[in-house]
C-alpha cells in the first residue's frame, strides 16, 4: 500500500519537477551562456552570425533535456539497445554515404540541421553499457567471456568511426566505454592486459593513420616546425591565450579572434577567444562550472540506488568531461589537434543537442534514483 | 543485497579513482593556463602586437645636392604613377585594357601586372606605370569615372639636372642591391633608391634622412583595419659642394671638344675644388629608373670610359709635369743649383742604353730654369742616378702623388709612385738606374690622377703648405672644418726656383706653352706641359719615320698640363689631361689656358661659399593621403 502510493508520487509530474537537480541544471544555463556571450564577441558584437542561432538551438535543446529528464528511467532502461542499434545504423549511412561518393561525410543533412551520428554514438555506447552491466554480479565481473560482449558494444561502433576517419571520437568513445568497464567491476588486471595490447598495436596504428592524421601528431610534438602549416593554429592559440593575461584584454577586444589570427574561432577553439578577452580569470572561471557539473553529475550517480542510473550518470558525466578535457587541452597546446568542440560553448547543434540530451538523462538518473528496475 | 552493497561500495571506490583523476586533470588545466597567461604573458602579448600591428616605413625625401652657391645639382622632382587595386575594379583585366587606351601601356605589362596580381593580397595597390606626364594624368583623371580601383598618385623621383656635367661627382641613385638590404628597413621600401657612386654614395647615410612610421592594424590577411600611431619621416640633409657649378658646365663644354679628357680646378691655399671634370661622361637620370641593357651596354664597351671617373681614377705617367718633382729633391740634395748647367746633345747615354730628348737637336746648354720651361729632358737625366729613385719618390709622395689624397670620393684611386721596396716586392727584382732615369721625367711605372696632379701643383705654388682636395663644404648646415695645412718643410728660395720655370714655360717665348700663355698680365697664368708615353716607339718604327700621330688613337700618347693663376699670387690651379691628345703643349695647355681664364673671370673663391638655410638640416614630412585609397 505505502509503496503504492509512493510510486504514484514519484511518477507525478510535480514529484518530478521538485525532483530536478536545480544546481546542475544551473550550471548548464551559466555554460550555456558563457558560450552565448563568446559566440556575441565572436561576431565582432553581433548576435549574428551566430549567438542567435546558438541561443535559439540552446531553447531547443532544454526543452529536449527536460523531456528527457522526466521521461521514466525504465523507459530509457528499454530504448537501451535498441538507440544503440539505430546510432550503428545511422554510422553505416554516414559510412556508405562517403564511399557512394559524397566525399568523406560525419553528419547526415537533417534539412534544419547536420547530425553527426558519432557525437549520438557517445551516448548511445554509454547507456547500452550501463544497461548491460546493470545486472552483472562480481562473478560476471571477473568473468572474462561477460566483457567479450561489452568489448563488441565499445569496438562495433569505434571501429566504424575510424573508418570515417575520425581518431578524435574513436579515441573517446574506447575511453568513455573502458570508464564504464572499469566502473561496472572489472578487473584491474583487464586493463593492465588491455594497455599493454595497446601499447603493443600503436606502432601498427602509426602505420594504418592517414597522413594527416600523422601530420597532427607531430605538428603536436613541435608545432614550431610548420608554422604556417598545422602548427599555425595552436600557435595562434598559444598566443592569444597568453596574450590575454590575467586580466584579458576584455569583452570585444581580443585582437588575436576579431583579426582572425585565431582560426575557427567560433568552434574548436572558443576557449582561447573567452580567455583571451576574460583572461586568467575567465578561464578559471569557466573552469569552474565545468568542474561543478563534474561534482553535480558525479554526485547524482552516487545517490542513485540502481545500478544502471549509477552507471548511465558516471558514465554520460565522463563523456562531457572528456570534451572539456580534450577540446581546452588542444587549444593550450598539451594535445594534438583533434577538432574536437567545447560542448555548451562552442558554436554547433549536434554537441550541444548532445549534451544537453545527455544531461537531461543525468538529471532522469537524479529524478528517478530511487525508481525499481527490473534484474536480468 | 550483499552483493549489491558490495558492488556499490566497489563503484563508490572506482567512482572516486576517477573523480579524483578529472579533478587532477582541471587542475592541470588550470596550470597550463597560468602558465601560458602570467608564467609566458609578456612573450605571448609581444608575439600578438606583432601579429596585429603591421610598421609601415614613411620614406623620407633624399636631401639635395647644391653647389657653392646653392644651384642644385641633385633635386627630387616629382613622379606621376598610376596604380591600380584589383578588388575595387570590376575586371581587372578589363580596367587595364581601359587604361591602355588612354596611356601608354605596353601589353606586356598588363600580362605581368596581373601575374603579381594573382600573387597579391586584392586590397593592395599596385603600381601600373610610373614616369607618367602631365597630359597622361590629366587624361586618367578626366576618365576616372570609367575607371574603377584606378586612381593617380605623385611620389619622388631623383634629378639630376646638370645630367652629365655633374654626373662624376654627384653620382646616381638606383635601387639597392641585396647586398645593401639588411643595413636599414627602409631599403626594402619599394621604389627606395641608395647612392651608388659619386657624392650620393659617400653622404648616403646623411642624404638619406630618417624614415617616418605608421603603426596599422592588419588582420590575418593583412588589410589595414585602422591606424594605430604615425610617425613624420625627416628629410635628408643638404650637401654643400665647394663646386661652381658655372665652372664646371664651361669646363665640361671646354672638355667634349676632345675625345676622352679630364680637368681639375682647385683652390691653391685651402685645397676647395671649383670643378672636377671627366669627359665622356652619362647622364645620371638613366640610371634613377633603371637604365635598359643596350644602353648599359653602350656605356660599359665605350672605350673612353664614360662611367670613370678620369680626374681622380685615371691613372696616368705624369710625364714631364713630374719634373718639378725630380727638380726638388736634386735641390733639397744639393745636387744642383739655380746655375748648375749641363749640355743637351739630345740624348743620354747611361751604360750601353741611350735615352732621347723629345728635342732631336737638343737644346744645348741647359740651366734648371730653362730645363723645365723649354721640358729639356737630358737635364734630368743627368742628375737622375746621382740622386735614386727613393729620394725622387720621397719628394714625389710629400707633393701628393702616388697615394690617396683621402678625397671624399671613394672612386678616388691611388696611383704609384715606385721605389726601390716596391720593386722589389711586387717583381722580386732590384731597381735598374736606368728606370730611375725614366722616373725622372715621369715615365716607367709611375702613374698618378689628374687631382694628385692638380694637389701637387698647388703645393708647389702655394708656398709649401699640404693642402688636400676637398669638395663638401657643409652637411647641413654643419661646415665642415679643415686643418690648417702643414708645410712640407721645402725651402722657398728652392719653390720660387721652380716657380720660375714654370712661370717661363708658359710666358717665355721659348717655354713649351708659350703658345697657350694669358696676355693680360693680371690674370697671367704659369704651368708645366708634360705628354705621356702609351707605347714606346720602336727604334725600327723611329727608323721608319712613323711618328706618334700616326699612331691608332688608343697608342697615342697622353697630353698634360699643370697650371697655376695668376702668376703674381697663385690663386688658382688646374690639371688637365687630354688621353691620346698628343702633345702636352698642344692639347692639354690650351684647354688649361681656357679654364683658368675663365676661373679667373668668375674667380668663385672670392666670395664665402652660400651658407645654407636651416632648412638644409632636414625638415617633418607629414605623410601624404591617397584620397581613393581611403575610400575603403
Amino acid at each position: 500500500m505505502s509503496e503504492g502510493i509512493k510510486l504514484q508520487n514519484e511518477e507525478s509530474l510535480i514529484y518530478k519537477i521538485t525532483h530536478v537537480n536545480w544546481g546542475f541544471l544551473a550550471l548548464t544555463v551559466i555554460m550555456a551562456c558563457i558560450g552565448i556571450a563568446a559566440l556575441y564577441s565572436a561576431g565582432g558584437g553581433n548576435m549574428d552570425p551566430w549567438a542567435s542561432r546558438q541561443l535559439s538551438r540552446f531553447g531547443v535543446g532544454l526543452i529536449a533535456l527536460f523531456i528527457v529528464a522526466l521521461v521514466d528511467i525504465r523507459w530509457w532502461y528499454r530504448l537501451a539497445y535498441p538507440a544503440y542499434f539505430i546510432g550503428l545504423i545511422l554510422l553505416i549511412i554516414v559510412e556508405v554515404m562517403g564511399q557512394v561518393g559524397m566525399g568523406a561525410q560525419r553528419w547526415i543533412n537533417l534539412g534544419f540541421m547536420q547530425l553527426q551520428p558519432s557525437e549520438l554514438m557517445k551516448i548511445a555506447v554509454i547507456i547500452a553499457l550501463a544497461k548491460y552491466f546493470h545486472a552483472a554480479t562480481k562473478e560476471d565481473m571477473a568473468s572474462f567471456r561477460f566483457l567479450v560482449p561489452a568489448a563488441v558494444l565499445i569496438l562495433a561502433p569505434v571501429a566504424l568511426v575510424l573508418l570515417q576517419p575520425d581518431l578524435g571520437t574513436s579515441l573517446m568513445i574506447v575511453m568513455g566505454g573502458g570508464a564504464m568497464v572499469f566502473l561496472a567491476g572489472a578487473p584491474i588486471l583487464y586493463f593492465a592486459i588491455a594497455g599493454g595490447l595497446a601499447a603493443a598495436a600503436a606502432p601498427i596504428g602509426w602505420f594504418l593513420m592517414h597522413d594527416y592524421q600523422k601530420q597532427r601528431v607531430l605538428t603536436f610534438l613541435n608545432p614550431e616546425s610548420d608554422p604556417l602549416g598545422s602548427g599555425y593554429h595552436i600557435i595562434q592559440s598559444k598566443i592569444a591565450l597568453g596574450s590575454g593575461g590575467i586580466e584579458g584584454k576584455g569583452f570585444l577586444n581580443g585582437t588575436q579572434s576579431h583579426l582572425n589570427f585565431l582560426p575557427e574561432k567560433q568552434t574548436d577553439f572558443i576557449f582561447t577567444l573567452w580567455a583571451e578577452e576574460w583572461g586568467l580569470l575567465g578561464g578559471l572561471f569557466m573552469l569552474l562550472v565545468a568542474g561543478l557539473i563534474l561534482y553535480c553529475g558525479i554526485q547524482i550517480a552516487l545517490k542513485c540506488r540502481h545500478a544502471f542510473g549509477r552507471l548511465l550518470a558516471f558514465g554520460l558525466t565522463i563523456n562531457y568531461s572528456l570534451y572539456v578535457f580534450i577540446n581546452i587541452a588542444m587549444v593550450m597546446g598539451l594535445i594534438p589537434v583533434v577538432g574536437a568542440p567545447l560542448p555548451l560553448v562552442s558554436y554547433g547543434g549536434t554537441s550541444m543537442l548532445a549534451i544537453l540530451v545527455s544531461f537531461g538523462l543525468i538529471q532522469s538518473c537524479n529524478i528517478h534514483r530511487d525508481a525499481k528496475l527490473p534484474r536480468m | 543485497m550483499d552483493q549489491d552493497n558490495d558492488r556499490s561500495k566497489s563503484f563508490t571506490r572506482r567512482a572516486f579513482i576517477i573523480g579524483a583523476g578529472q579533478g587532477l586533470i582541471l587542475g592541470i588545466l588550470g596550470a597550463r593556463l597560468a602558465w601560458l597567461q602570467v608564467a609566458q604573458g609578456a612573450r605571448y602579448k609581444t608575439l600578438a602586437e606583432e601579429n596585429r600591428i603591421n610598421v609601415k616605413m614613411v620614406a623620407p625625401l633624399r636631401g639635395e645636392i647644391v653647389d657653392r652657391f646653392g644651384v642644385p645639382f641633385a633635386v627630387n622632382n616629382e613622379n606621376y604613377r598610376v596604380l591600380v587595386v584589383p578588388e575595387q575594379t570590376d575586371d581587372l583585366e578589363g580596367a587595364l585594357i581601359r587604361l591602355s587606351k588612354i596611356i601608354d601601356l605596353e601589353k606586356e605589362n598588363i600580362e605581368q601586372i596581373l601575374k603579381i596580381a594573382k600573387k597579391s593580397a586584392a586590397f593592395l595597390p599596385l603600381e601600373v606605370r610610373d614616369s607618367l606626364s602631365w597630359e597622361e594624368v590629366s587624361k586618367i583623371e578626366v576618365n576616372i569615372t570609367d575607371l574603377p580601383g584606378i586612381g593617380t598618385d605623385v611620389g619622388k623621383i631623383r634629378h639630376y639636372p646638370f645630367k652629365e656635367a655633374t654626373a662624376h661627382i654627384v653620382g646616381y641613385v638606383a635601387a639597392p642591391s641585396e647586398a645593401d638590404v639588411g643595413e636599414d628597413p627602409v631599403l626594402t621600401l619599394p621604389g627606395f633608391r641608395i647612392g651608388k657612386t659619386g657624392v650620393e654614395k659617400v653622404y648616403d647615410r646623411k642624404l638619406r634622412g630618417n624614415a617616418g612610421r605608421a603603426e596599422m592594424e592588419v588582420n590575418v590577411v593583412g588589410r589595414e583595419v585602422r591606424t594605430l600611431k604615425q610617425e613624420q619621416s625627416t628629410s635628408g640633409k643638404r650637401i654643400t659642394l665647394t663646386i661652381d657649378a658655372e665652372l664646371q658646365l664651361f669646363t665640361q663644354q671646354r672638355l667634349s671638344l676632345t675625345k676622352s679628357a679630364s680637368a681639375v680646378i682647385m683652390d691653391v691655399k685651402d685645397g676647395a675644388i671649383y670643378a672636377l671634370n671627366s669627359f665622356p661622361s652619362f647622364d645620371p637620370n638613366l640610371f634613377t629608373r633603371g637604365v635598359g641593357a643596350q644602353q648599359w651596354e653602350e656605356l660599359l664597351n665605350n672605350p673612353a670610359f664614360p662611367l670613370t671617373n678620369k680626374s681622380i681614377a685615371g691613372q696616368y705617367p705624369p710625364g714631364s709635369t713630374f719634373k718639378m718633382v725630380t727638380a726638388l729633391a736634386a735641390l733639397k740634395e744639393n745636387l744642383i743649383s739655380a746655375h748648375t748647367s749641363f749640355d743637351c746633345p739630345g740624348h743620354y747615354d747611361y751604360g750601353k742604353d741611350r735615352f732621347h730628348c723629345w728635342k732631336r737637336g737638343g737644346h744645348g746648354s741647359v740651366n734648371l730654369v730653362k730645363a723645365m720651361s723649354e721640358s729639356c729632358d737630358t737635364y734630368f737625366y743627368k742628375i737622375a742616378t746621382d740622386l735614386g729613385v727613393d729620394k725622387i719618390a720621397k719628394m714625389a709622395k710629400e707633393l701628393g702623388l702616388g697615394e690617396r689624397l683621402e678625397f671624399e670620393l671613394s672612386e678616388e684611386k691611388p696611383g704609384l709612385m715606385p721605389d726601390k721596396d716596391w720593386k722589389r716586392g711586387r717583381f722580386g727584382q732590384s731597381w735598374q738606374p736606368g728606370e730611375t732615369i725614366v722616373t725622372s721625367i715621369g715615365q716607367g711605372y709611375i702613374l698618378t690622377t689628374p687631382l694628385q696632379l692638380a694637389t701637387m701643383t698647388c703645393r708647389l705654388v702655394n708656398g709649401g703648405y699640404a693642402v688636400k682636395p676637398w669638395i663638401t663644404a657643409y652637411e647641413g648646415t654643419h661646415q665642415k672644418e679643415h686643418v690648417k695645412w702643414p708645410k712640407i718643410g721645402l725651402s722657398a728660395t728652392h719653390l720660387n726656383l721652380v716657380k720660375r720655370g714654370m712661370d717661363q714655360a708658359v710666358n717665355h717665348k721659348k717655354g713649351t706653352a708659350f703658345g697657350s700663355r694669358i696676355e693680360d698680365k693680371d690674370f697671367a697664368m704659369g704651368g708645366k706641359t708634360g705628354t705621356a708615353q702609351v707605347k714606346r716607339i720602336t727604334r725600327q718604327e723611329r727608323a721608319m719615320g712613323i711618328k706618334n700621330e700616326d699612331l691608332p688613337w688608343h697608342f697615342r700618347h697622353h697630353a698634360l698640363f699643370v697650371g697655376y693663376a695668376p702668376v703674381h699670387d697663385p690663386r688658382y690651379v688646374c690639371a688637365v689631361i687630354v688621353e691620346h691628345g698628343g702633345g702636352g703643349s698642344s692639347a692639354a695647355a690650351p684647354i688649361a689656358k681656357d679654364l683658368l681664364l675663365q676661373t679667373q673671370e668668375r674667380n668663385p673663391g672670392a666670395a664665402p661659399i652660400k651658407e645654407p638655410g636651416p632648412d638644409a638640416d632636414g625638415q617633418l614630412i607629414l605623410p601624404v593621403n591617397h584620397a581613393y585609397l581611403s575610400e575603403q
